[in-house]
């Protein structure tokens, strides 16, 4: 960081460097849905990653739950100005669920079980930067949270971070999902603020 | 075939918006349903708000407010009726 002014050392502390623009703090976890929570059965979920020509890769819960997982501390940012830091999840990574899969596509579409749908750049899935999460805070997600499982991209805002995550398919271009069809930013960065279209 | 320009739209429009919209009949695109859009389910705890046919849970319509303006989105609804 280098050389400051005292002025500007008194403003870095009143603010959290933690926190992207026009972000406010909260302890809590507001749940936000677009609509009925899911009630989904392990027996029968599965996640299928599809690159246009039927589904490539299947798992279902136990085949998915034997793939190795790792804890993730992040921080999350919805788009309705809340932020909390230093959430603990865990999750399988992207990286392990897309090493079999071959594609020249560059973007994906994220399916939902209830139907929401939500747009990621492919190398914003890979590279250690996303997980399927099946564990929030040390116990089972619970369904109201996106359980049994949700997608985590933790560096963008949350409405992309899928809860009750079914499938992905990767696409040739970048069609919008759900929000990103009715006004919100495609891409969806915190600390370039890209809230809305 | 000759053709107005969207200005021709302004008194049909007017009527339309400036009633309660609430009192207004959608038919949703997913079940056929006709239901006043005070009648639907509002999903209002999201980045939006969502509103959902009461018979089929498909999404009629959405609304986003940002600081500069209002985008309203109405994918599930073929016919928007209002009496006058
Ligand atoms: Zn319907």
């Amino acid at each position: 960081m280098g050389i400051f002014t005292r002025g500007f050392t008194g403003r870095a502390r009143e603010q959290n460097p933690n926190l992207p623009p026009g972000q406010f703090l909260t302890e809590g976890f507001p749940v936000l849905s677009a609509g009925p929570t899911p009630r989904i059965d392990t027996a029968t979920w599965e996640f299928t990653i599809s690159t246009g020509a039927g589904a490539v890769q299947r798992w279902n819960w136990d085949e998915f739950m034997a793939l190795p997982s790792e804890e993730i501390a992040t921080d999350i940012h919805c788009v309705t100005r809340w932020s909390k830091l230093g959430t603990t999840w865990r999750g399988v990574s992207l990286d392990t669920l897309f090493a079999g899969v071959e594609t020249t596509n560059e973007y994906t579409m994220v399916h939902s079980y209830g139907g929401y749908t939500t747009n990621v750049p492919l190398e914003d899935l890979t590279g250690g930067k996303a997980w399927v999460a099946f564990e929030f805070d040390g116990e089972p997600l619970a369904p109201e949270h996106g359980g049994p499982a949700r997608l985590l991209v933790p560096h963008l805002y949350f409405w992309k971070s899928a809860k009750w995550v079914r499938g992905i398919e990767t696409t040739s271009d970048d069609d919008p999902g759900f929000w990103e069809q009715n006004g919100y930013h495609l891409y969806g960065d915190p600390w370039r603020e890209q809230r809305y279209s | 075939m000759t053709h107005l320009d969207g200005n021709a739209l302004a008194g049909a429009l007017a009527e339309l918006f400036l009633g309660d919209m609430t009192l207004a009949t959608g038919t949703c695109a997913g079940c056929g349903d006709e239901a006043e859009l005070a009648r639907a389910m509002v999903y209002a705890d999201a980045p939006g708000l969502v509103v959902r046919c009461s018979r089929c849970g498909d999404v009629l319509m959405t609304v986003v407010r940002s600081p500069a303006d209002t985008r309203v989105s109405m994918p599930g609804i073929t016919i928007l009726t209002l009496l006058r």
